[in-house]
């Protein structure tokens, strides 16, 4: 059965202290026992409203953030994360090709015409032409800034990738663009995903299946037919009616 | 390249106007050169003899034209007061303020640029206590002003100690590294507040850099701590670093004039001051003009590094 997944949950409570010198701080709790699977290949929607501990579930899994109790297991190596914003969330001092190269550079096992290559390859898979590798990120379009971080993230061939809302800064043709490229790279490089959003509309046309969080809890998971035909939860059907 | 081209036609530019601005103030200061080389017994016919000696009764733009032609092929003229060469009378002093006022950069980046990077990465055990301390030395020494440490540290390296013997500055030709000795101490003096306001800037830039989105990202393609502060955060901090220490440079050429005075220091400074009570035009004008370039390069440098470093600076373009 493990071999299948990717990435299970147990049990996991999370959340963060607010330390100070003379006090020891209290706990504040985000994420309240929260179990799930990530099964191989699958692009698992993560639905919720914002506040509900969405990112902090993000930085539970890569270990940003430590569980205060429950366990993450891994069945892959290294997953990486795709970040909502493409305007900050690459260092505006650097090119495209250092941004990319830079997690090769860091793992260190491959010289500096394989690391070339590997960059190379990747700028292509991610639909990126050439003359990006020069551009810093102010020179490219949100869409571009996107694509240059999902090569990053996939430079160093992860088989798990969590997508913190990768589209919600897009407007709607790049969204559709970027989604059918996060769609082909699962094909091609046989990956798969957190999927992080708040449109359902998005979680619709990309997941196969759907964990609704309500308040650090998981309220409702199912394939996205049982939770968009037939939504047990109150608060899941709250959020459909909301997406109407 | 073309930028620096530009950049320092823009220098020429600007020290044509600050020479010419010098010119105009001290022709509007009260006070006469002749008057001041004759006494104020001398009749008025004497004065204006000796106005007429001096060029003085022409006018001004005249007498700032001639300057700026006899500036491009050396000759800054005669001091009025010594009756030699201006260049002749201020070459040796060039050298010790210049040295000066480097000991003072050098000293401000040798030790604040630690001292910063260590205060905002910060951390550990006691961060808190820690922090406190820092502000309150920090404000201490941002507040003494450079003349009153320059007094303690003359009185007690130099009275009480004899490490070095107030007033008798031995000279490069003689004794270089007795002069180096000499003027380590005012260059402290001049370094300590600007090493604080550095430590500070450095401080805030680095820690507002950190909370940026893009140095999460860093973190979650594999870099350590170290790994984010050298290869991401530096980078981007380093323009408004280079842009503050270039406003230091003026800082300090502006301070070690009062310095320069209180270690007995025969500079630049010193003898500026001594020429403008003297009306010493020509000595002063040169003064203010090689003072005020060194000021302008500082910042010329700053920006021709500053674009190096980041493209998107370009003179008059917007970054994107």
């Amino acid at each position: 059965m493990s071999e299948d997944l990717v990435l299970s949950l147990r049990h996991v409570t999370s959340g963060y202290r607010d330390g100070g010198l003379f006090r020891r701080g209290a706990v504040q709790e985000v994420l309240h026992d929260v179990s799930f699977d990530v099964r191989h290949g699958e692009i698992l929607g993560l639905v919720g409203e914002s506040g509900t501990g969405k990112s902090t579930l993000a930085r539970t899994i890569l270990g940003m953030l430590r569980p205060d109790s429950g366990e993450v297991v891994h069945y892959t190596k290294r997953p990486q994360m795709i970040f909502q914003d493409p305007y900050s969330s690459l260092n505006p001092a650097y090119s495209v090709e250092w941004t990319l190269e830079e997690p090769l550079r860091i793992y260190g096992k491959y010289d500096r015409a394989e690391r070339k290559r590997r960059v190379r390859e990747m700028l292509s898979r991610v639909e990126l032409p050439e003359e990006c590798l020069k551009a810093r990120p102010g020179e490219l379009s949100g869409g571009q800034r996107q694509r240059v971080s999902i090569a990053a993230a996939l430079i160093r061939r992860p088989r798990f990738l969590i997508a913190d809302e990768p589209v919600s800064a897009l407007d709607v043709t790049i969204q559709a663009q970027i989604l059918e490229l996060l769609r082909q790279l699962r094909q091609e490089l046989d990956l798969s995903y957190l999927f992080i959003s708040h449109d359902l509309n998005v979680v619709y046309q990309l997941c196969d299946r759907v964990l609704v969080m309500k308040s650090g809890r998981i309220v409702e998971q199912g394939t996205v037919e049982e939770i968009f035909e037939h939504p047990q939860d109150p608060y899941t059907r709250q959020l459909l009616e909301a997406a109407q | 390249m073309k930028y620096a081209a530009k950049r320092i036609a823009m220098l020429l530019v600007t020290m044509v106007i600050v020479s010419l601005l010098a010119f105009v103030a001290f022709d509007l200061i009260s006070g006469d050169p002749a008057t001041a080389m004759l006494g104020t017994a001398a009749t008025p016919e004497k004065v204006a003899a000796l106005r007429a000696e001096l060029g003085l009764d022409r006018p001004l733009l005249v007498r700032y034209g001639e300057w700026l032609v006899g500036f491009f092929t050396g000759n800054l003229g005669i001091s009025y007061s010594y009756g030699q060469p201006v260049w002749e009378l201020i070459s040796s002093k060039v050298l010790v303020t210049l040295v000066l006022s480097l000991m003072s950069f050098v000293l401000i980046v040798a030790v604040s640029i630690p001292l910063g990077l260590r205060s905002a990465v910060g951390g550990g055990k006691l961060e808190g206590v820690r922090d406190g301390v820092r502000t309150v030395i920090n404000q201490l020494c941002m507040a003494v002003p450079p003349f009153f440490t320059g007094i303690l540290l003359s009185w007690l390296f130099g009275t009480v100690l004899h490490w070095f013997i107030h007033g008798q500055f031995p000279g490069f030709a003689h004794d270089p590294l007795g002069s180096l000795g000499y003027l380590l101490f005012a260059a402290i003096s001049l370094a300590i507040p600007r090493i604080a306001m550095t430590t500070r800037m450095l401080r805030g830039t680095i820690r507002e850099e950190l909370q940026k989105d893009y140095v999460r990202t860093a973190i979650s393609r594999g870099n350590d701590r170290k790994g984010v502060l050298r290869r991401h955060v530096l980078k981007n901090s380093l323009v408004v670093t280079v842009t503050f220490l270039a406003q230091t440079m003026a800082e300090i050429v502006a301070g070690s004039i009062v310095v320069e005075q209180v270690f007995a220091i025969p500079g630049l400074g010193r003898m500026l001051v001594a020429s403008i009570s003297s009306r010493d035009y020509p000595t002063v004008q040169a003064i203010v003009v090689i003072l005020a370039f060194w000021v302008v390069l500082a910042g010329t440098v700053a920006d021709l590094i500053n674009q190096r470093i980041d493209p998107r600076l370009r003179l008059g373009g917007r970054p994107v």
